[in-house]
Order: structure tokens, then C-alpha cells, then sequence
């Protein structure tokens, strides 16, 4: 009995954690499935999270919040675009340049907005669903945040969109063979425009997800990293969406289980736990080596003679 | 009439110099709008920013202190990229850098300042470059990208320090998660009395000029360069490619390894988590903003160093948040790299 309730807890705590992953690495998926390496990731997901947070804040409505945060999210990919696509600068240094912009234009926003208080503001966050009464026993597995569900339920519509559609057809063209597609007519640039700025608005939510439901409150190391774990899974899932949900639950599942080692009083050394994604990734990238499906045309920009 | 065309063709040398010139007004302008939402005079902010700085003498000193590791990220960063290796992870060796030295600098007691200072120094440059090794290997030998190993180097250095600072260097005293002090032996001589301004920024000098040296005047800085410019046109010349970039690559983590290595013996004596907070990723402003040229660098970790300086300035006397000065630096960036797509360019006249 015991150990079933430590098992619901887990699995409850997985789902949760591996929530923001999850969109995080949507949104990447997106971008490198058109060609383009988008590291402002880690950025994007903290400028979600502040303006969600801010946005309900000051608004009182959280739909009004995650709205605010989505737009944010489409404005940070719409800037990557402008710079890696239109004028077609090194991506890396675009993508780091863009999460310097949006944590630095975020903080200095909220300092603005909410000052130098003692307490950090907080909002009424998003409630979790009940979907079983309190006392059922699988009560903490299904009765989650909305956007966890709407998180999980996005990972086949992402594979749908991007293996069944026509849409999905032209991203994964001008993420392949840039040339091809636009000699087949296909505008390279407005398709990788349109990847970006999707998956600039999901990499957002993720963000948000953190500060309007999950926590309530904005701190300054609310994404921690998360951004680079994303780019790490998606490596890990081999730029396939469904792979994406195992990459991010196995993750989700490892954080949870040495959270709840650490609160039963093991003693571990956590931050070596935190570091496994990263390691694994580089494994990854050793073994799979150039037999990955890595997008051909990544990290190349694409010019119009 | 005289009509004009715009061509591609490479801009005449002088725009590289214009272009981070041009930025800077460029910057001001974008920024200015941000400073406006928070009530503050554009003006005045930027008369706090870049004036008040160099007024004092306290503070003038402190953009020096400011400059120094930016000085050697900016060149760790500058010198890879010159040689077509994408070292994302100058913040990480930078760590692995200041890891080296604080247990150089606690291990070696009782030992004078004439072994103690080469030996930190030598220390943070093994860190560094050991930090940068796995991804500088797994690229030459496997072609790993390196963008991504070394980013995520920089992701797991950061829990390494954590470990280290919870676990085996907790303060045993203070329980503080920061290190032991370091030795007073390895510690970095103060240049000016009564200020924070230590013999790192002499470390930053001398590798500045070494690899302006290397990148202009030797036949290793010719192949680097051919190597920048296309690796396969360099391959086809005879260069040996894997071999030269595996050095830039190793060379390059090592010097940002040497900015860790004066954070611990110049600036604070001990490791906190906090040691770097983004130098290794400002290193790649930098570099950029100084079009990869080691001078260039050297000028542009000085103006990074001023709008550090100048960003707690503002932040004191007019109650702006400090963080404007991440913004300015930023946009900085992205507005010299949209400029520089003008290099590409030429405007020609047609009769």
C-alpha cells in the first residue's frame, strides 16, 4: 500500500515536471524540423514565463496571462526568424543573443512593473482538474493542470501536423533541402518564419506553465536550464515527436524520483542527478553519430540567389 | 543621371570598423524606448551609463576590474570562432577554469607568490581546457556538432560547482555553500592599492596580444584562418583540418579558463556559484561586436566592461533596474550582427 502511494506520487510528479519539457521541446521541434537551430529556447521559456505571470497579474485574468505569454512567445520566434531566416546571421549566435535579450528585458520588466518588494508577488494560480473524487487512489495521477493534459494531447497533434499535413510536408522541406523545396515553389523563407514563431509560442507556454500553474510566483531561476534540456531531448527523441513524450517523462521521471528520494531523507548528491540529461544527450550524439535524422539543412541558412 | 545598384559583393574594409560604431547609436535608440516605459530621461540614463563611470576614479578602476575576464572570454571566444570552431561553452570552462584554481589555490599552502601565482594560472588554463576536451574530441574524431556538446558542458559544470559547494567544499565554518579560501600565496597582486584591480587584467593583455600574434603572423594562424573560412577549401589545400581545430579548440577553452582562474585569485579567494553569471556568454558578444580581431575584442570587452560598470551606476543614482544593462548589451549584439549582413553588400554606381 505503501508503495503504491509512493508510486502514484511519482508518476503524478513526473507528469508535472516533464509538463514545460514537453513544450519546450515541441516548440524546438518545430524550429529544427525547418532547418533552424533555436537556442533563444531557454530565454523564450522565461520571457513565457514573466509575461504570463505579469499579464495575469495585472490583468486578473490568467486566459488573459497565457494569452499574453503565447503572443510574447510568437514575438521572441518572429525575431529569431527576422535574424537567422530573413537576414540569415549565424544561428547560434542569433538564438544566444535572443535568450540574453528576452531574460534580460524580462527582468528588468518585472523590476519595473512589481519593484524591489520583500515579498515576491504571486498570483491565484490555475487550479488542477478533478477528475477523481480526493480519496480515489489514483487521484494525484489524473487530477492535473489543464496544460498538462492539453501538453500531452499536442504530441500527436505535433506528429500529425508535421508527417500528415501539407503543412508539415513544407516544414520538413525546407528543414531537409532548402533548394529543392523553393525551386518546387515552396517559400523557404515564410514556411521557417511560420516554424519559428509556432514553436516560439509553445516553448512560451512551457515557460508559463511554471508561473501560472505549477507555481503562482515569478523567481529568477524559474526555468533553470529547462531550455537546454529541451535542446537536449530533442536530440535524445531524433527530432521525432512522439519520442519527444518518452524523452521528456524518463527526464520528468528521474527528477521526481530523486526529489522524493531527497524528501525521505536519502541522501544524495542531486545536482549530479541534474546533470544526467546532458549526459545522456552527449552519449546520444556520440552513438548516433551521423546516422541520426538530425534535419539536413540545420544550422545552414538559406539564401536566395 | 547617375543611378546606384546594390550589389552582393564584400563591402570595403572600413564598414567592418563602421558597422560596430554604427551599432552602438542604433542600440541606444531601441533601448531608449524601455528606458521611457520606466519613466526615466533617455539622456540622463545614458549620461549615468557611459559618462559617470569614467568621472570617478573608484568607478573608472571598477570597468577595468569589470573588463578583465571579459577581456580573455571575449578572446576564447573570438579565436575559435576565427578558426571555425563554435565554442558555445566559454561559460563553462570558465567554471572548469575557476574549479582548477580553487584547488590549486587550497591544496598548495605555505607557498610563495613566485610558485603559487604560475601555478593558479597554469591551473585555470588545465580546467578550462580539460572542460572543453570532450567536445573538441567528439567533433574531430566523430564530427559531433560542437554547438550543442559545448552548450550542455556548460549546463553540467554548473551542477558540478553546485555538488562541490553543497558537498565536499562546503564552508566548514560559515556552512555557506562557498569553498575554503585559497592560499595567501596564490593570490593575484593587487595592480592599484585600495581596489578590487588584480594581475588578471595583465593575464588578459599578454593573451591578447599572443593570439593577435598567432591569427596574423604565424603559418598556424594562416591555417586557422583558411580553416574559418571553409573547411573543405582548407582540407583541399593540405591543411590538416581535425588537427589545427582540435588545438583552437583546446587553446580556446583554456584561455576562458584563465578568466575563471582570476575571478577566484583576484576577485573573491574562494568558489561561490555565482563566480561567472554569464561572462562565458558575453564572451560571445564580445567577440562578435569586436568582428572576431583580437583588437577589436580588446576594445569591445572594454565598452561591455563600462556598460557593466555603468548599468549599477544607473541603477543607483536614478533607481533603474540594473538589468537594463543585460538588455543594452544584448541588443547590442543582435543589432551588430543584423549590421554586419551589410558586409555582404556593395553599392556601386552606374553610368
Amino acid at each position: 500500500m505503501e508503495f503504491t502511494l509512493f508510486l502514484v506520487g511519482l508518476i503524478a510528479a513526473t507528469l508535472r515536471v516533464a509538463t514545460p519539457l514537453i513544450y519546450g521541446t515541441l516548440g524546438e521541434l518545430f524550429s529544427e524540423r525547418s532547418g533552424v537551430l533555436n537556442l533563444g529556447i531557454e530565454g523564450t521559456m522565461f520571457l513565457g514565463a514573466f509575461v504570463g505571470f505579469a499579464a495575469a497579474s495585472l490583468s486578473g485574468s490568467l486566459w488573459i496571462g497565457l494569452l499574453a505569454a503565447i503572443i510574447a512567445g510568437l514575438l521572441a520566434g518572429l525575431l529569431m526568424a527576422l535574424l537567422s531566416v530573413r537576414l540569415g546571421v549565424n544561428q547560434h549566435v542569433a538564438g544566444l543573443g535572443i535568450t540574453l535579450l528576452t531574460t534580460g528585458l524580462s527582468l528588468y520588466a518585472f523590476r519595473v512593473i512589481f519593484g524591489e518588494s520583500k515579498v515576491p508577488p504571486s498570483i491565484e494560480s490555475f487550479p488542477m482538474l478533478s477528475i477523481l473524487p480526493e480519496t480515489h487512489i489514483l487521484a494525484p495521477i489524473t487530477n492535473q493542470y489543464l496544460l498538462t493534459f492539453i501538453g500531452l494531447a499536442l504530441i500527436p497533434v505535433v506528429w500529425w501536423i508535421i508527417n500528415k499535413t501539407r503543412f508539415g510536408l513544407q516544414i520538413r522541406a525546407v528543414g531537409e533541402n532548402p533548394e529543392a523545396a523553393d525551386a518546387a515553389g515552396l517559400n523557404v523563407y515564410a514556411i521557417r518564419t511560420a516554424a519559428l514563431a509556432i514553436g516560439g509560442s509553445l516553448m512560451a507556454v512551457g515557460g508559463a506553465f511554471l508561473t501560472m500553474a505549477q507555481l503562482g510566483s515569478f523567481t529568477f531561476g524559474i526555468i533553470a536550464g529547462r531550455g537546454w534540456v529541451c535542446i537536449a531531448l530533442i536530440i535524445f527523441a531524433n527530432w521525432k515527436a512522439v519520442n519527444v513524450l518518452w524523452g521528456a517523462l524518463i527526464f520528468g521521471g528521474v527528477q521526481a524520483l530523486q526529489l522524493r528520494l531527497q524528501t525521505l531523507g536519502f541522501k544524495l548528491p542531486y545536482e549530479l542527478f541534474l546533470s544526467l540529461p546532458y549526459v545522456v544527450t552527449i552519449i546520444a550524439l556520440t552513438i548516433a553519430g551521423r546516422n541520426s535524422s538530425a534535419p539536413s539543412a540545420l544550422l545552414k541558412p538559406y539564401r536566395r540567389e | 543621371m547617375t543611378k546606384y545598384r546594390i550589389e552582393r559583393a564584400p563591402a570595403p574594409g572600413w564598414m567592418r570598423i563602421l558597422i560596430p560604431l554604427l551599432a552602438i547609436p542604433v542600440t541606444f535608440l531601441l533601448t531608449s524606448v524601455i528606458i521611457l516605459l520606466d519613466g526615466a530621461n533617455p539622456f540622463t540614463t545614458y549620461y549615468h551609463f557611459l559618462v559617470s563611470p569614467l568621472a570617478g576614479r573608484v568607478s573608472a578602476i571598477e570597468v577595468f576590474v569589470k573588463s578583465t575576464p571579459l577581456l580573455l572570454t571575449g578572446a576564447a571566444v573570438a579565436f575559435a570562432f576565427k578558426g571555425g570552431y563554435w565554442n558555445i561553452g566559454a561559460e563553462g570552462q570558465l567554471y572548469a577554469g575557476a574549479i582548477a584554481a580553487t584547488f590549486v589555490g587550497t591544496v598548495l599552502l605555505d607557498v610563495p607568490p613566485i610558485i603559487g601565482i604560475p601555478a593558479m594560472v597554469i591551473g585555470g588554463f588545465a580546467g578550462g581546457l580539460l572542460w572543453a576536451l570532450p567536445s573538441a574530441i567528439l567533433k574531430v574524431k566523430l564530427g559531433v556538432d560542437e554547438v550543442v556538446t559545448t552548450l550542455l558542458m556548460n549546463s553540467i559544470v554548473l551542477n558540478v560547482t553546485s555538488f562541490l559547494l553543497n558537498g565536499p567544499w562546503r564552508n566548514p565554518v560559515s556552512m555557506w555553500p562557498q569553498s575554503p579560501e585559497i592560499s595567501a600565496g596564490t593570490v593575484f597582486p593587487q595592480l592599484i592599492p585600495r581596489s578590487r584591480l588584480h594581475f588578471g587584467i595583465i593575464i588578459a593583455v599578454i593573451v591578447i596580444l599572443i593570439i593577435w600574434f598567432v591569427i596574423s603572423r604565424t603559418s598556424f594562424g594562416l591555417k586557422m584562418r583558411a580553416i574559418g573560412l571553409s573547411k573543405e577549401g582548407a582540407r583541399f589545400a593540405g591543411i590538416k583540418v581535425n588537427k589545427t581545430m582540435l588545438i583552437v579548440a583546446l587553446v580556446s577553452g583554456g584561455i576562458a579558463g584563465l578568466a575563471g582562474a582570476g575571478e577566484v585569485a583576484g576577485i573573491h579567494f574562494h568558489l561561490i556559484d555565482a563566480i561567472s553569471d554569464g561572462l562565458g556568454y558575453s564572451g560571445i558578444t564580445i567577440a562578435t561586436l569586436g568582428g572576431l580581431h583580437p583588437l577589436g575584442v580588446g576594445i569591445s570587452a572594454l565598452f561591455i566592461g563600462l556598460i557593466d560598470t555603468g548599468a549599477q551606476t544607473v541603477s543607483r543614482v536614478l533607481g533603474v533596474p540594473v538589468y537594463l544593462g543585460d538588455v543594452v548589451q544584448s541588443t547590442l549584439l543582435l543589432v551588430t550582427l543584423s549590421l554586419f549582413v551589410l558586409q555582404n553588400f556593395r553599392i556601386r554606381r552606374v553610368n
